[in-house]
């Protein structure tokens, strides 16, 4: 089995709600102080899903990689977590894009590689929420794609995926090679060993510029992009919360409950 | 090249009726319609879907296109994402809108890219540009801390929309409209995955997107035990429980119940909060409540932001004591 994910470097998602700046200016987010960046969780998941199949049935796990201002301790996760190697699309020209943008070249970087049975993406990433570079890369390379999944298996050519859906779940099998959306429900993503981060730390990535996998140079970054972002800002919150107080926190809630019937909430 | 025009939504079904997320689409697609003086239009996708079209035309629609054909039972990327060009093309759109469901999540993006366009996922408000007539679409991004307004100037504008944000039209039978039939003309060797089983979560009790009332808990509850609390309060004010991520990861509650951008996003009349904290990404599976009630030890959290009524303590003592009161207040 020859298994891509593909993986990307954000803000840390946990980091707490008042740290989270924007650039109104620049429509940008700032990166909060001292919060170190984190490998986006959904593309965790990916790793984790491409990990397990290697634990079934062996194989190898590429990670791919596109933006700039990376530390490579972080991008180096799925390395420490057990994949083989890791690819980074590391150039300015990759910046500033959408989905469309990261699509296409991480498109055009797998098939450099060439060798691939599924190719992992998270179902959306943590920062823009966009949920399009699967669908994205599946339809530039032409391959089936199964989005949501939750459960993997593999025998005979064919893939058995297990797909969150509104109701519950759904069973679907897809001939291979195919691109799977992986889902938080496929399990928390095992952490690295030490053996994996001493062997991480060995590990150099490769690094391909946009010439590496033959790109035109107005399908990539802010040229490559399909999407105008207009207006980034942060939601106001009204804060008019009328708090209920009492001697006690039993006494406080019998007059919540009270207010609640007073103002016919209940 | 001929113009785009009009709107298209893309209309789930359920129980052999249009979903509650299609009559939303109608009722939003209606407006951008209107606001551009061109048409709304609809289409059905699935197999046996009767009369269906003329509930389409009650909820707004001027102009219906149904692909009906057995093949097209369950949804499948690859034989969706075929008929919807052919009816792309018959109908050439400027803008079409789908769910933020497990079925528009998967479609929506895909076509796009199938179409050479662009699309936005999971939006909360649609608005058309007066000067350029193009539509803005509105979403939240990095997990709900701040909202993002996008456009593109590729044909059609696809966004899909989150469930409960727009409004119905209330139905008109009376209303007059076309039906238009397209062959699906499907290709079985085109169509690369098959589906083999649908699996429904049971659910006990009350739907935590349909339920009046919902009472969630987060991290502070500490365990399944705090839960059964919560769940007794739920069953007397006839609503379910939710929670935010981490009770649902430590399966102190099933993963269903978690609301927020990862998970499920209710909008009902009353919203309980119990030792959560109203973090970013799960205020926005719940910001449509009508009314928040939060109970937090902590002062500061921000869900007293987002809350109308907040009571600082203990939620251990004071939970108790407020479902001791309510079923007297409520008894009388």
């Amino acid at each position: 089995m020859n298994m891509i994910v593909c993986i990307k470097q954000v803000i840390d998602p946990e980091a707490p709600p008042a740290s989270f700046k924007i650039d109104p200016a620049g429509n940008k987010v700032v990166p909060p102080q001292g919060v170190s960046p984190v490998i986006d969780p959904y593309a965790e998941y990916g790793v984790e899903a491409a990990l397990k199949i290697k634990d079934a049935i062996g194989g190898k796990v590429t990670a791919v990689s596109l933006g700039t201002n990376r530390l490579r301790d972080i991008v180096k996760k799925p390395l420490a977590m057990g994949a083989d190697e890791l690819i980074l699309l590391e150039d300015e020209a990759f910046d500033g894009g959408d989905s469309w943008s990261t699509a296409y070249a991480l498109a055009m970087a797998i098939k450099k590689i060439g060798e691939y049975d599924i190719i992992f993406c998270g179902r959306e990433a943590s920062d823009w929420n966009a949920g399009q570079v699967g669908s994205g890369i599946a339809e530039i390379l032409g391959l089936p794609s199964v989005t949501l999944v939750k459960k993997i298996e593999v025998s005979d050519g064919k893939a058995k995926l297990e797909r969150v859906t509104d109701e519950g779940y759904e069973v679907i099998e897809t001939s291979l090679p195919c691109l799977i959306t992986v889902s938080n429900e496929i399990g928390e993503p095992r952490y690295p060993t030490i053996k994996g981060i001493m062997g991480a730390k060995k590990k150099e990535p490769t690094i391909w510029k946009p010439a590496d996998i033959g790109v035109e140079a107005s399908r990539i970054g802010t040229s490559g992009r399909h999407t105008k972002l207009l207006k980034l800002f942060q939601p106001v919150r009204e804060g008019k919360c009328e708090i209920v107080e009492g001697e006690s926190p039993e006494e406080a809630a019998a007059n919540l409950a009270a207010k609640l019937r007073e103002v016919k909430v209940l | 090249m001929a113009e785009n025009k009009g709107v298209l939504i893309f209309c789930e079904t359920k129980e052999d009726k249009l979903a509650a997320i299609a009559t939303e689409l109608l009722g939003c697609g209606r407006k951008l319609a209107d606001d551009l003086g061109q048409e709304l239009s609809a289409v059905l996708v699935g197999s046996g879907l009767s009369d269906l079209a003329k509930e389409a035309i009650a909820y707004g629609a001027d102009k219906v296109y149904v692909v009906d054909d057995p093949q097209l039972k369950d949804y499948q990327t690859d034989s969706y994402v075929s008929v919807m060009e052919k009816v792309v093309g018959q109908a050439m759109p400027q803008i079409i809108l789908l769910g933020q469901t497990s079925i528009g999540r998967d479609l929506a993006p895909r076509l796009a890219f199938h179409l050479k366009t662009a699309a936005s996922l999971g939006c909360l408000e649609l608005a058309i540009d007066p000067r350029s007539k193009l539509m803005l679409q509105t979403k939240p991004v990095y997990g709900g801390n701040a909202l993002a307004v996008f456009t593109a100037d590729s044909f059609p504008q696809i966004a899909t929309v989150r469930a409960k944000t727009m409004t119905p039209l209330e139905p008109d039978p009376s209303r007059k409209g076309e039906v238009v039939k397209v062959d699906a003309a499907l290709d079985p060797s085109t169509i690369r995955t098959k589906v083999l089983e649908k699996v429904a979560e049971k659910v006990e009790g009350i739907k935590l997107e349909d339920a009046e009332v919902v009472v969630s808990g987060g991290r502070g509850i500490g365990g399944a035990e705090g839960f059964a609390q919560l769940e007794e309060l739920a069953k007397m004010l006839k609503g379910a429980v939710g929670a935010t991520r981490p009770p649902c990861d430590n399966e102190w509650v099933p993963a269903g119940a978690q609301i927020g951008l990862t998970g499920k996003i209710v909008a009902p009349e009353l919203y309980i909060a119990v030792a959560l904290s109203g973090s970013s990404q799960h205020m926005s599976g719940c910001s449509g409540a009508k009314t928040i009630v939060a109970i937090n030890k902590d002062s500061e959290a921000n869900i007293f932001r987002e809350a109308r009524f907040g009571l600082v303590g203990d939620w251990k003592k004071a939970l108790p004591a407020f479902t001791e009161k309510l079923k007297e207040l409520l008894a009388e």
